[in-house]
């Protein structure tokens, strides 16, 4: 773990820790936890790293490396025995009276610890504390290290020295756990590639780093760190950089957005990597597309910041009308204000998908915290009735397909999607395999690029067809026009309060979920992991799946077995099968990060299946492997509440 | 061939009040469009909620009736895909000035190369005439149970000083004249505002037809004298010629003079015209050159077996760490 002020550089700190260490080949798994701040609160950074492969992040911390006391007073004593803080001894005297960014219940319970146990109020008397715990202390004089550096180097300005803190503190962490020096330095060398004077410097202060470290404590620290073989390449990757990606692949050409936590990283980097290049490498294949591809070499996606959500959401569904695969990200608060365009573009058939980073809520909430409030929401945001599809990834890898199946599945069923992205994935970075691009097929449903069916000029959008979609053409398509309208309409698009059209238009669109229902094969819509019989069934959705997976395999070899049920998609809802599932079940647990446990509430309507035993999360903090084992393991022993509250984080 | 008039009328039933001022403005709308001999399946009508936003309904060009103060971003998103449509957007004072305001106001910014035409009646016409942000403190029509307790707003200052690029008004009586004002706001490159004085002969029982054509306001003679005039006969100049900093000042200044006359002498015609500004689109173009090329409605994003045709080969390269 990295903390220290926000706005600091902890967040690049981390980064550089998690990229060397993923240099080496290992697994990574990083959660970022900040403050709605810029500049002045507390934020760390949390960094598992591994052999195998890891989905979730764990409460008990092995290293914690800071500069600043803040860190120390909220952190010390979450780390384990037998681990390590790393720390400026400089701050021994800071007092915890003097850190007025800490809430004063945690101020109380830590000043009750350190009196009980006669300690003083202070760095010094917390890191005591720490110590007789069986934690290993390691004073590091950064300032001193740094200033020798930064003699070598010609350099005195004593900010310019303070940036390379963060490269210091995550060598020295590096050094302690005997990890290849020269793996840090490159991957510092790789950070700092277009300023090369820098790079350098940052180097030198990896090895000095590395030689005090040696010097002073070599061999004290039992943990090792070593480089693995890499079969294949591998990706660091952050969530938000993920949907980005998966839109561009999908052919997203025009993304609107309101400036929100945790959303706006996605769209910055749309706006950043707007120049889309194209595959032109099996263009032969098929002449139709050599042309089109030698006429048009790049392509482009039009990003547009908003002036509120309203505008976002109603500019991407005008795109949608338009033909273009469209989209918008936000985050609670703004899709509050989206409701209303939701309905529109359920009345009007158009393709819009609306990316929901899902925080902690109601209305401003916990802005940069986690939690699952919003899939009641989701599934029932906007007035009257209309179909929308309802997704939820899992984890960054079925961030990036979900991604792109969103757009088919709004453009096949001409129908809005809401794809809830948590913010414990949007802004989880992790080490994962290459994506298959080639996996990624693009379904643009019953698209029309001329129309010929018009009658005195006039095409029939909303035709009356036995499976309830009909043949969409693009506003600007030739041989014909219609009327769009937020109004109840006849098939030309025309105002019609006719209870008879009424009726048929209703159950046109309304239909269109079960011909979903009937079409989507079940591999997209859930995922089943673990023995058909177990001793537990966890029912869940979104990013709960790392932290449970790790638990089964915990359980496991404790001798209880769990089996889980991931529900990706959400509306339509696989009902038969989930029902299915759930009847062989011998106690099921609904696992989720809200108060109300609100997929258990779907579940239970729509399979008539009660689900008893929850286990839920509110406080804004993602749930860990280790506090769901122990919920699941008191469960299994018949001590739990029926509804069982966890309550980790920092 | 040529467009006719008759070619941008459709059969739907057309259910404004007799005497509506939105009659005026939709024939002015599409002599224009005729006129201009525009391609109806390359033409799109945009509009919110209210009385004049049903007007799509009956132009035969692509329309889009949308919601209520969200004509401006749901056009906006169309003309942005496909940058190739002409868009013109139409709706109320109560759906861009009241409801839409955030929106009316942070259009003017981007600068979208569009018109947008105002239907200014100063009621609500479909709630049953209610007051709209147009409507000066103290007025009574006959709808309204007391005097209005708001102000007005001042729909063409708010568009200067918001970053309209083409500022007129017109008379939804002098059909041909606002015809003539529809085309120019057409043609102009950038976002275009047009407000349009339009009486509702049901609930507004202030500003009438009889009112703008002088009722009450007798000249020296003793004959009514129309309440509008046209700027063009005056001699007044609104277009920025050259992009000098002190001309664009003076015309934005002389711009908002002439936006405080109302009453018994409102001027009508092209208040500000400034085309050195540049548009959404070429700002657009400028971060990223293929939007000019190839916008996003003209892109293919995939091969008839569903391949996808953009290559993020490059993306992934850069998150690569082994």
């Amino acid at each position: 773990m990295i903390g220290g002020v926000q706005g600091s550089g902890v967040d690049t700190s981390a980064q550089f820790f998690a990229k060397a260490a993923a240099a080496g080949g290992l697994q990574v798994f990083g959660k970022r936890e900040y403050y709605s701040n810029i500049k002045g609160e507390h934020s760390y950074f949390q960094v598992r790293v591994s052999k195998g492969t890891i989905r979730s992040h764990v409460d008990t911390v092995d290293m914690l490396a800071t500069f600043e006391e803040e860190t120390i007073f909220r952190h010390a004593l979450e780390v384990r025995k037998e681990g390590a803080i790393i720390y400026d001894p400089d701050l021994d005297p800071k007092r915890l009276d003097q850190v007025p960014t800490i809430e004063s219940n945690v101020r109380s319970v830590l000043n009750a610890e350190l009196s009980k146990a006669g300690l003083s109020a202070d760095v010094k008397g917390i890191l005591e504390l720490a110590r007789r715990r069986g934690v290993h202390i390691y004073p590091v004089p950064y300032n001193e290290i740094l200033k020798e550096v930064g003699a070598k180097h010609g350099e005195t300005s004593l900010s310019t020295l303070q940036r390379m803190l963060n490269t210091m503190a995550v060598a020295a962490s590096f050094a302690l756990l005997s990890y290849d020096e020269n793996v840090v330095k490159d991957a510092v060398r790789k950070q700092f590639k277009s300023k090369p004077k820098v790079a350098e410097m940052n180097a030198d202060a990896v090895g000095a780093a590395y030689d005090y470290m040696e010097e002073k404590y070599g061999g004290s620290f039992s943990f090792r760190l070593t480089p693995e073989k890499v079969e294949g390449p591998r990706l660091f990757v952050r969530g938000n950089t993920v949907v980005a990606m998966a839109k561009e692949l999908a052919g997203c050409r025009l993304q609107t957005y309101y400036p929100i936590t945790p959303a706006s990283d996605e769209s910055e980097f749309l706006e950043s990597h707007s120049e889309i290049e194209l595959d032109g490498h099996t263009a032969h294949e098929n002449p139709q597309a050599a042309e089109n591809i030698a006429l048009k070499a790049k392509g482009s996606i039009a990003v547009v910041q908003s002036e509120d959500e309203i505008a976002a959401v109603t500019m991407a569904i005008g795109g949608g009308l338009a033909g273009v695969r469209s989209s918008t990200s936000t985050s609670g608060p703004g899709f509050s204000l989206m409701a209303e365009g939701l309905g529109y573009a359920g009345m009007n058939e158009v393709p819009v998908v609306v990316t929901l980073y899902s925080r902690g809520g109601p209305s401003t909430g916990l802005p940069t915290r986690h939690e699952q409030g919003d899939l009641r929401f989701a599934l029932y945001a906007g007035h009257g009735e209309f179909p929308r599809f309802v997704m939820a990834s899992g984890d960054l890898e079925e961030v990036f397909y979900d991604t792109v199946r969103s757009f088919n599945y709004s453009e096949k069923y001409q129908t809005p999607v809401i794809h809830i992205v948590d913010k414990a994935l949007a802004n989880s970075d992790c080490t994962l395999g290459m994506f298959d691009v080639n996996r990624v097929k693009i379904d643009r449903g019953d698209f029309l690029k001329e129309i010929t069916t018009a009658v005195n000029g006039e095409f029939k959008r909303f035709l009356h067809t036995p499976t309830g979609v009909s043949p969409r053409a693009p506003l600007g398509t030739k041989g014909g026009i219609n009327w769009y309208t937020g109004d109840e309409h006849d098939e030309l698009g025309h105002i019609s309060e006719d209870p008879v059209n009424r009726d048929y238009m209703m159950d046109k669109r309304m239909g269109k979920l079960d011909l979903a229902d009937r079409e989507i094969p079940i591999a997209e819509r859930v995922n089943f992991f673990g023995p058909e019989n177990a001793d537990i069934t966890v029912i869940s959705w979104g990013s709960t799946k790392g932290a449970i997976l790790d638990a089964m395999e915990w359980l496991k070899s404790d001798g209880i077995s769990v089996n889980f049920i991931q529900i990706r998609l959400i509306n339509p809802f696989p009902t038969e099968y989930v029902a299915k599932l759930l009847s062989k079940a011998r106690k099921i647990v609904g696992v989720e990060m809200n108060f109300s446990a609100q997929l258990v509430g779907v579940v239970r309507e729509k399979t008539c299946i009660p689900i008893e035993q929850l286990v839920v999360k509110y406080n804004g903090r993602p749930m860990s492997a280790e506090e769901l084992y122990d919920a699941l393991k008191m469960i299994h022993e018949g001590k739990a509440p029926k509804k069982l509250v966890l309550k980790h984080g920092a | 061939m040529a467009l006719k008039l008759s070619d941008l009328k459709t059969s739907a039933h057309n259910d404004w009040c007799p005497g509506c001022g939105d009659f005026g403005i939709l024939n002015a709308v599409q002599m224009a469009l005729a006129e201009m001999n525009v391609d109806p399946t390359n033409t799109v009508v945009v509009s919110g909620v209210g009385c004049s936003s049903k007007a799509p309904h009956f132009i035969k060009t692509y329309g889009v009736h949308t919601l209520h103060g969200r004509a401006v971003p749901f056009a906006t998103g169309i003309k942005l895909a496909n940058p190739n449509l002409e868009v013109v957007v139409e709706g109320g004072d109560g759906d861009g000035m009241g409801i839409g305001a955030g929106h009316f106001v942070n259009s003017g910014r981007r600068n979208v190369d569009m018109l947008y035409i105002i239907h200014d009646n100063e009621v609500y016409g479909l709630t049953k005439g209610q007051a709209s942000p147009t409507l000066g403190l103290g007025m009574k029509p006959k709808s309204l149970p007391s005097p209005n307790i708001n102000q007005a707003i001042n729909p063409l200052m708010l568009a200067i000083a918001s970053g309209y690029t083409w500022v007129a008004r017109g008379y939804s009586y002098d059909v041909r004249h606002l015809k003539d004002l529809i085309i120019k706001g057409i043609h102009h490159k950038g976002y275009a505002f047009l407000d349009v004085l339009q009486p509702c002969p049901t609930y507004n029982d202030i500003q009438t037809k009889e009112y703008w054509a002088g009722e009450g306001n007798l000249d020296d003679a003793g004959r009514p004298k129309p309440r509008t005039y046209k700027l063009e006969e005056t001699g007044y100049d609104g277009v920025v010629h050259n992009n000098a900093e002190a001309e664009v000042e003076q015309k934005i200044q002389q711009a908002i003079l002439k936006s405080f006359e109302f009453g018994d002498h409102t001027p009508i015609g092209v208040l500000y015209q400034n085309e050195f500004v540049p548009t959404y689109e070429e700002r657009l173009a400028g971060r990223s050159p293929s939007y000019k090329t190839s916008p996003p409605a003209s892109q293919e994003i995939a091969r008839p077996d569903g391949t996808p045709l953009a290559n993020i080969n490059k993306l992934l390269e850069d998150l690569r760490v082994f």
